[in-house]
């Protein structure tokens, strides 16, 4: 294995100087690998991604994947999440949806769990919604270099914490399978499972469509080349 | 190849693009152990490790035994009254298998055990011929394109923290107890986070150019057709 190739010094002027970027170079970068192409390449020959240049075109997948996220949070919350049962009903049958649960955990006393699945399922999604919607409105638009770093950071903690609201649809299906206790008590999976779980992908596929690079330009893109 | 440190601002060849902010910078060699962040955004471009690719292997091989164990032992167990259910991870899985909640069933099987069994064979097909300084084999930049996609959807540990968050909540209500299959997942957690210690993406993607994959027309090649 030979070395690995790689730079950090920047093509600028000074330090604090403007940044040549691979687009204002006339040029393509892979987001795969990292790998620079001429402009009128289509697909990195290293890596086989798809070239895409940094242009607001591609928000167009990130507003629709975050629509259809936003659609599917809402019959989450509307529905069942888990149905549970006790003494083969006569203990008292009850279904709960996401918010009833965070009520019932938090009248049983269990603040733990009430706050990490309220965190997880409501402060989390909703947080998550308004973070690309605020990242997509701004993208392209001029910014100085302090809100550029404040817009990344923002986009990096969307990006790492979007799978982790999986965990409330991973705590229904193992309540489901374990909690089979026949007469005494059993709990099944509600509706409101599958459309949280969708909504959580969409959300993931909507934040992964977003382009960072984005966040680094100033309007308009396509031409400047300055 | 370009000798080192030249770069030509018409090909792009000796060039490296941050994938986050799009900023240029020159390639040039990196020693094990070195970090190259982009001078902007402070994202890590390459982090090359001394013997990473046989670790990385090495964890993959680990990774894929604890999936295959946790899929045929018991995961958990609770009872209560003389009511007792045990699940292995198939029950769990199959909590979702009634009517119109399938597909769910599908995407659990799929997050917490198709994907992770999936990307530790891929890592280990495109790596293996690299850690013995042989070429790669021949789909193995599909395979390494493929497993780094499909890496935000491999959840086993969000999985885990689950099965922690559902054990709170069923505390009161019945006598659990753990089975293998619990611990195989806890021990993937640690397999994971020391496997992402070690991949570099960028510097395996360097490798499966050096090794003679197909490249673009600036480099030579080794026997293969242009990109």
């Amino acid at each position: 294995m030979t070395g690995c190739r790689f730079g950090d010094r920047a093509l600028a002027d000074t330090r604090d100087g403007p940044i040549l970027t691979a687009h204002r170079a006339g040029l393509i970068g892979c987001r795969g690998c990292g790998r620079v192409w001429p402009d009128a390449e289509e697909t990195c020959a290293r890596c086989g991604a798809a070239l895409v240049p940094p242009d607001r075109r591609s928000l167009a997948a990130v507003w629709a994947w975050l629509l259809a996220g936003f659609i599917f949070y809402v019959p989450a919350n509307l529905f069942p999440m888990l149905k549970t049962k006790t003494l083969g009903g006569l203990g008292g049958s009850s279904e709960s949806t996401i918010f009833g649960g965070v009520i019932e955990l938090l009248h049983y006393g269990n603040w733990f769990v009430a706050g990490v699945v309220f965190t997880a399922s409501i402060i989390v999604p909703i947080g998550k919604f308004i973070a690309i919607a605020w990242l997509a409105t701004v993208a392209g638009k001029p910014a100085t270099v302090h809100d550029a770093h404040r817009r990344l950071l923002l986009y990096e903690v969307v990006e790492f914490i979007g799978r982790w609201s999986m965990i409330d649809v991973f705590v229904v299906a193992i309540l489901s399978a374990l909690v089979q206790l026949g007469f005494v008590a059993s709990i099944h999976p509600g509706p409101a499972a599958v459309a949280f779980a969708l909504s959580v992908a969409f959300t993931m596929l909507s934040a992964q469509s977003f382009d960072p690079r984005l966040i680094w330009r100033g309007l308009p893109l396509r031409n400047r080349k300055d | 190849m370009q000798s080192e440190g030249t770069y030509d601002l018409t090909t792009g060849a000796g060039l490296v693009a941050c994938p986050r902010c799009d900023a240029l910078h020159v390639e040039h060699d990196l020693e094990p152990g070195e970090t190259a962040r982009c001078v902007r955004c402070n994202v890590v471009l390459a982090r090359p490790r001394a013997g990473a690719f046989t670790r990385i292997i090495a964890l993959s091989v680990a990774s894929l035994v604890l999936l295959i164990g946790a899929m045929f032992f018991p995961f958990l167990e609770i009872s209560r009254m003389g009511f007792g259910n045990q699940t292995s991870l198939f029950g769990v899985a199959m909590a979702f298998s009634e009517g119109p909640l399938m597909p769910l069933t599908v995407a659990l099987m799929v997050t917490i055990l198709g994907l992770p069994m999936l990307r530790s064979v891929l890592l280990v097909y495109t790596l293996l011929p690299l850690s013995r300084n042989r070429p790669p084999l021949a789909h193995a930049v599909w395979a390494f394109r493929l497993s780094e996609t499909l890496r935000p959807w491999s959840m086993a540990e969000i999985f885990v923290i689950g099965t922690a968050l559902a054990l709170v909540k069923v505390a009161g209500l019945a006598a659990i107890s753990l089975g293998p299959a619990f611990w195989a997942f806890c021990a993937l957690i640690l397999v994971n986070a020391a496997s992402n210690v070690f991949t570099s993406a960028t510097t395996i993607w360097d490798a499966i150019e050096d090794g003679g994959m197909r490249t673009d027309d600036r480099m030579p090649l080794r026997g293969q057709g242009l990109g």
